[in-house]
């Protein structure tokens, strides 16, 4: 790379970037001797510390969240920068530490229950994930022939998939704009990358090439090509029976990691960190397992905040990360990624989503709920 | 905001593979790239290591715009326009009206040659700007520079301007540094450069680390600026109320000399060649990088039928009154030179004169209910 050798000339210190103004984990983390030490180095595929850090650098921070204003251009990228990234990690992931083991478990069998959210509160529960496919740079970083390649690589692996979980791919490119526009007013397409999180990071580089979304003819599974990580895999349906879906979830990425490992091309993952993606937030499991719910009264109660902290859950807009709630219409999910399996998770929004529409219910009725408040999981 | 991408790994991919899809692409670069060149150029890179697809990124993310037809590609460094010149060769041809790799290109910013341009009428001619744009030698440009070489490039520009005099007295002010109702006055002054939401330049990464090693920097009048490290490293920038046209290219002209020659001094003089000009970051702006223009009210010229064909034939543009990018409002239109290389200083400035003179009559005959068709003027 030899852009970053010709930058070596200039000392550390007029290379280091202004975060004065900043506040996201990278800017929290990265000490000018930090950058000193990891400024020469680059992964394999050509990475380098200040394409980890453009995002934190040109975003300072963000209305609703604390970003992590950084990500990983290939799997290599969290050794190589582990100065930087293994804190990031634990700051973003409960004291995460470099020695924690991170477990998998896929398992449906494994939940308590789920099938019974009320879906007078409950309008529908979903679960995604991300994978990233051995062999091919991250979306930051990957070339149109490697994203091409892990599009050709997607249409293959899921082609084969037969019973419920049947389908058909839509390649960005070929969709009209009306189609584009029914699918994500049905919560099932990607956004335009229009975040300037994402785009600093070089993630809409080429757009729409090589994207694309499969799903089944149901519209109940769907896996999104190369968006912000290489797959996105996704079960939802209308209701309270996450249940079913996380069933169909963890039957379907099943099916589908077999099919990579058959064309050798397995998902990224180690025994520390779980699956590796393209953002430190989605290490693990990747796994966001939510629902939309009624919680006008709750929603407006002093103690909500604390009540999502305890459960370990967290809220958005119904229009996903970056937005706002519509009408006491909550997205309430997981809060955690990492050092928890995927049957914990989600049986943490299961129970937790379960005593929060008990106290909107109290709430209705005006009775108090001091003496339904959870301890801290 | 977007950062150029070095993969080496992409090497392993063929150029069949790697080819970008312009299918649906309407933009200089869309129309000259063939595999054949791609696969020829695929391979190169600059000293600096700027390859053609950090050249051709900005034209593979944005493949129209509305109002004018885009280059599609960028350069990173000054020998870009020597490694790639396979591509960048016919985009100048296309751009440029045919410009060839032989030709040469003048240079001439001594106001004096300007005839006239003191006259144009203030009632309709409501203010006069010339800019024009300067590289400095031994620093990569926008699209790739790194924070280091953007704030060197900061500070020599600080020292150099710092030692101007009499009415180009002046001082600098680093958007760091800025309050947001002070940089709202200046762009309402229609003094500073926007914030980088354009896809055509954030694409190209011009607009990382902003607003790091950006700023600006203005006479105690208001009449002479200087953007630092916007799309490219100097943008200057010469400006008035009214018609007086001889006057803004006259303060350009000494302006721009005197910064030139502090610059030399610094050992770090401007990008320029016998056959390009002056280089800049977009190869639209080669040659002189000068837009000459004023804000015109032009309600009746501008919604006849004959408007586009006299601009034409006049070598002017027309953009709306936030610049490139914006619509005209209220009748009023900013009329620019087309022309950048080719052409002299000199020989674009009094083509803006000449050319707006004429449309003011124009349009002073249409309100009086007059024809205009013998006053159509033939192509320059």
């Amino acid at each position: 790379n030899t852009h970053h050798t010709m930058k070596l000339k200039y000392d550390s210190d007029q290379e280091y970037p202004d975060l004065s103004k900043h506040n996201n984990h990278m800017a929290k983390i990265l000490t000018p001797a930090m950058y000193e030490n990891l400024r020469s180095k680059e992964t394999p595929s050509g990475f380098t510390l200040d394409d980890v850090i453009q995002t934190g650098i040109d975003n300072p921070g963000h209305p609703f969240i604390m970003t992590v204003g950084c990500v990983a251009g290939d799997e290599e990228a969290y050794e190589v920068f582990k100065e930087l990234l293994d804190p990031v990690i634990e700051d973003r992931h409960g004291g995460y530490k470099p020695s924690d083991k991170h477990k998998t478990d896929i398992n449906p069998d494994n939940l308590k229950g789920g099938d019974d959210l009320d879906s007078d509160y409950v309008l529908s529960s979903r679960v995604r994930t991300g994978r990233s496919v051995r062999g091919f740079c991250l979306p930051p970083h990957c070339s149109r022939g490697e994203r091409r390649a892990v599009e050709q690589l997607s249409i293959e692996a899921l082609d084969s998939l037969s019973g419920d979980l049947q389908g058909k791919y839509y390649a960005l490119k070929n969709m009209s704009d009306a189609e584009q526009q029914q699918l994500i007013d049905d919560h099932f397409l990607f956004d335009k990358p229009v975040s300037p999180l994402l785009l600093a990071s070089g993630m809409g580089r080429d757009w729409p090439d090589a994207r694309g979304i499969w799903h089944n003819d149901n519209k109940t599974f769907l896996v999104w090509v190369n968006e912000e990580d290489h797959l996105r895999v996704i079960s939802m349906q209308k209701g309270g029976n996450t249940k079913e879906v996380f069933n169909r979830f963890c039957t379907g990425l099943t099916k589908i990691e077999t099919l990579f490992k058959e064309r050798k091309h397995g998902f990224m993952w180690n025994e520390h960190l779980g699956y590796v993606l393209t953002c430190p937030s989605n290490l693990g499991t990747g796994l966001r397992a939510g629902v939309h719910v009624k919680l006008p009264n709750l929603s407006k109660n002093a103690k909500f905040e604390d009540i999502l902290k305890k459960l370990r859950l967290q809220k958005r807009g119904t229009g996903g990360v970056d937005t706002a709630a519509v009408g006491g219409v909550f997205d309430i999910s997981n809060a955690d990624r990492l050092g928890f399996s995927e049957v914990e998770l989600v049986q943490m929004v299961v129970d937790g989503v379960r005593l929060m529409v008990e106290m909107e219910k109290k709430l209705e009725k005006g009775e108090s709920i001091d003496n339904v408040m959870p301890a801290q999981k | 905001m977007a950062k150029n991408c070095h993969n080496d790994y992409k090497m392993k991919f063929s150029g069949d593979e790697e080819f970008p899809d312009l299918s649906l692409h309407n933009n200089h670069m869309a129309k000259v790239l063939t595999k054949e060149i791609y696969a020829k150029l695929r391979g190169k890179s600059t000293p600096s290591g700027f390859t053609v697809d950090d050249v051709i990124q900005t034209g593979v993310d944005n493949p129209g715009h509305p109002f004018i037809m885009t280059v599609g590609c960028v350069a990173g460094d000054e020998e870009c326009y020597e490694a790639f010149k396979e591509l960048l060769d016919p985009i100048i041809s296309d751009r440029h009206s045919g410009y060839k790799p032989t030709d040469k290109h003048s240079t001439d910013l001594n106001f004096e040659n300007l005839k006239g341009g003191d006259d144009l009428d203030p009632n309709y001619v409501l203010s006069s700007r010339v800019r024009t744009g300067r590289s400095i030698k031994g620093f990569t440009l926008p699209p790739h520079n790194s924070r280091g070489e953007r704030r060197g490039i900061e500070k020599l520009s600080i020292e150099a301007l710092a030692s101007l005099d009499g009415e180009f007295k002046g001082k600098y002010y680093p958007l760091s540094g800025m309050t947001d109702a002070e940089q709202d006055l200046l762009i309402n002054d229609h003094f500073l450069f926007d914030k980088p939401v354009s896809p055509p330049l954030t694409c190209a990464g011009m607009a990382r680390d902003w607003p790091d090693g950006r700023g600006i920097w203005h006479n105690n009048n208001k009449t002479f600026l200087v953007w630092v490290n916007e799309e490219d490293h100097l943008r200057v920038i010469s400006m008035q109320q009214g018609g007086n046209m001889k006057e803004v290219f006259r303060r350009f002209c000494v302006g721009l000399q005197n910064i030139e020659g502090i610059f030399k001094k610094h050992n770090h003089g401007f990008m320029w060649n016998e056959h390009l000009g002056y280089i800049l970051t977009c190869p639209s702006n080669l040659g002189t990088g000068l837009r000459g223009g004023v804000h015109v009210k032009l309600p009746k010229l501008s919604t006849h039928a004959k408007f586009e064909e006299i601009l034409t034939r006049l070598r002017l543009q027309k953009r709306g009154t936030g610049g490139v990018d914006t619509a005209s409002v209220g009748g009023v239109f900013d009329i620019s030179n087309a022309d950048r290389l080719g052409s002299s200083e000199v020989a674009q400035v009094q083509m803006v004169v000449d050319g707006v003179k004429l449309m003011v009559e124009m349009e002073k005959k249409l309100e009086k209910g007059e024809a205009i068709d013998s006053m159509i003027p033939a192509q320059k």
